[in-house]
């Protein structure tokens, strides 16, 4: 079943600052995801990286339906999520860099980054691992009684696991206001869909759980917004979950060894050519909200913040062995 | 007060008195509350706190293991049944994965305030898939408690400490315990330690080392080594998660010999991390060497002969007794 969208879209009453935010928070994205994988080449990020380029639009406009008071879990493709969320980027960029100085201490790394403060309840390695915990946060946000949300990020291979389905199951049979939130990028690692899932369209298995679901070009911020703001709505009404798809594209690999090379290049140039970036940057200008000169100039800002980071996070400290058993027991 | 109640009537207790005393204590669990749990240990629970929070799930260990764990970070107490141990197989990833490393990945943004009850045991002829105490599939991993009540006071005092503890806590339950009495001291006020094994029949010859069922067993066995004139002294192991040695320690200097008796595998069982540290940190004591008695390496039969023959009884730890003791 398909929710029920709002009419006139509530994107329409963003302001010009929302508008601007969002092109902001994409660029954030895209320049934090360049830089990691340049450092992870020149070996400062060391293990594993899953960047999100291309995919920048799901996290923009998601979270920018979110209240503060809301939570979140993602998966180890998580930064986009985190830093649209609000974390910071040098605690982040010190994370992925292994510092003490990161937003887990260095514990965690780039797959579990974790901000409890800004509602982040965590990045998970473990395929499907976090939409269990969301239902948790879901059934907490229920029982307060204070209209929160819990919005869960995954991607199309987590449809196939059993936590996905347990998951879908609990939130629908308790009724909570949990959004599931389905980065469909076409591959599971280095899978294609179509050789892992027999359905195209994976919103038809919240169908399965009788849960509404809707289905969103992933590139279009404001479409994302749209079918975000509208499952908030419906959560925060207590009418329960709702499973939002949106259709995008990683322009990288699966992680920072994976060349990609089991794509062709038409599919990729296809994506690109709907990149989310310039797509809004478009609506943007149409809008006279953002001129090619002052986007220009924003880009510049966000580069040398995001390299100064980098740099920071690779002069600063290693944390201290001696700590290293600290925080497992209380 | 001292009351005699059941086990089972013990974990009751214990659960309705931490649940009156903090709202943010939630139960769930497969047939906990309307049907008051398969072994009865929550009845009356629903009546007394309502569906909120005594709240049926569906058949989904992961998802509600994992629920626990979100609900845990975000302000409450969940306390999860998982009707049988075994099904730890099931949601082992995020017992494992997720709640014993979360408060560590996230530099200890946050604590877990969590309880797992499992169910485990055998003796009741539920068959090898029904029958464990799988406190061993947990042993390795940091960031979790792991609790062995032997006895209706120990349950009681202990599931109300582990529910009050800020770390995750998984309490193993023996099954064929649930109808045997004891006296429990009960107090609303007050919760059991989780800090150290407890000397359950003190004696000079030969300290025995238990936990849950076999906790009793050894001191049946104890009884009948008395009457042959071997003293033993019997320790209930307690917590195994983490696991105090000092008391142990504190026997073995005293008796110079020490035997393991597990309800568990041989093989990465809890009895060989209890001999690796008396041997390390008492070997000069030691008058022969450390002895287990466990499980036979295969899965739990069914037939109630074979069972019986697999569980650990007193003569079987009386005959190793003797045997160290060279008689």
């Amino acid at each position: 079943m398909s929710i029920q969208r709002e009419f006139p879209p509530r994107s329409e009453q963003l302001s010009h600052e929302d508008l601007l935010e969002l092109y902001r928070t994409m660029v954030t994205i895209r320049i934090f995801e360049d830089q990691v994988q340049q450092c992870f080449l020149d070996g400062m990020v060391r293990g594993t990286t899953h960047l999100c380029q291309g995919q920048e639009a799901v996290s923009a406009g998601a979270m920018k339906a979110l209240r503060p008071d809301d939570y979140v879990t993602c998966t180890y493709r998580g930064h986009g999520q985190c830093l649209a969320r609000g974390m910071q980027v040098t605690e982040a960029m010190q994370e992925i860099f292994g510092r003490a100085g990161g937003v887990c201490k260095g514990k965690g790394g780039s797959m579990h980054l974790t901000d409890i403060s800004r509602g982040l309840l965590g990045s998970f390695a473990i395929v499907g691992a976090g939409l269990p915990v969301a239902v948790g946060a879901g059934l907490s946000a229920q029982l307060r009684g204070e209209g929160q949300i819990s919005a869960t990020f995954f991607g199309d291979g987590s449809t196939n696991i059993g936590a996905f389905h347990e998951s879908l199951n609990l939130a629908a049979v308790w009724s909570l206001p949990v959004i599931f939130v389905c980065e469909n990028n076409l591959y599971g690692e280095y899978t294609p869909i179509r050789e892992t899932t027999p359905v195209e369209d994976l919103a038809s298995r919240a169908a399965g759980y009788d849960m509404p679901g809707s289905i969103v070009d992933g590139n279009d911020v404001l479409a994302v917004y749209d079918a975000m703001a509208d499952a908030v709505e419906r959560g925060r009404r207590g009418d329960g979950p709702t499973f939002v798809e949106c259709k995008t594209y990683r322009q990288c690999g699966h992680s920072r060894t994976d060349p990609a090379k089991y794509r062709t290049r038409e599919e990729l140039d296809a994506w690109v050519a709907r990149d989310p970036l310039p797509g809004f940057l478009k609506v943007l200008g149409d809008r006279e909200i953002l001129s090619p000169a002052a986007s220009e100039e924003l880009v510049r800002e966000i580069e040398e913040q995001i390299q100064a980071a980098a740099h920071a996070a690779e002069q600063a400290p290693w944390p201290e062995e001696s700590r290293m058993g600290e925080d497992v027991l209380v | 007060m001292k009351e005699e109640m059941s086990y089972r009537d013990a974990i009751r207790a214990a659960l309705a008195e931490e649940m009156r005393r903090d709202p943010t204590v939630l139960l769930m669990g497969e047939d906990i509350a309307a049907a008051g749990g398969v072994f009865k240990a929550t009845e009356g629970l629903l009546k007394e706190f309502g569906p909120i929070r005594v709240r049926d799930t569906p058949i989904s260990e992961m998802g509600f293991v994992g629920a626990a764990l979100g609900l845990a970070v975000t302000g409450y107490r969940p306390v999860v049944e998982l009707m049988f141990a075994d099904f730890i197989g099931v949601c082992y990833d995020q017992i494992a994965n997720q709640i014993a490393k979360y408060r560590y990945m996230s530099g200890g943004q946050t604590t877990v305030p969590l309880v797992i009850r499992a169910l485990g045991g055998a003796g009741l002829r539920f068959a090898s898939q029904h029958s464990q105490t799988c406190e061993t599939w947990l042993l390795s991993v940091p960031g979790l408690k792991i609790v062995c009540p032997s006895s209706a006071n120990e349950v009681y005092g202990m599931l109300k400490a582990s529910i009050r503890d800020e770390n995750p806590v998984v309490v193993i339950e023996h099954k064929s315990l649930y109808s045997v009495k004891g006296s429990v001291t009960l107090d609303e006020a007050s919760a059991a330690d989780l800090d150290r094994p407890a000397v359950v029949w003190p004696g000079k010859d030969v300290t025995i080392v238990a936990s849950l069922a076999m906790v009793d067993r050894s001191v049946e066995a104890g009884q009948a080594l008395a009457e042959q004139g071997v003293e033993a002294e019997v320790i209930d192991l307690r917590v195994l998660r983490p696991m105090n040695v000092e008391p142990i320690l504190d026997s073995v200097r005293k008796t110079s010999r020490l035997l393991t008796v597990e309800e568990g595998p041989e093989v990465g069982g809890w009895g060989a991390e209890v001999v690796a540290n008396v041997t390390a940190e008492a070997f000069d004591h030691l008058d022969g060497p450390p002895q287990r008695v466990t499980l036979p390496d295969h899965p739990i039969p069914f037939s109630p002969p074979l069972e019986d023959a697999a569980l650990p009884g007193a003569q079987r730890i009386v005959e190793t007794v003797l045997g160290m003791c060279g008689r």
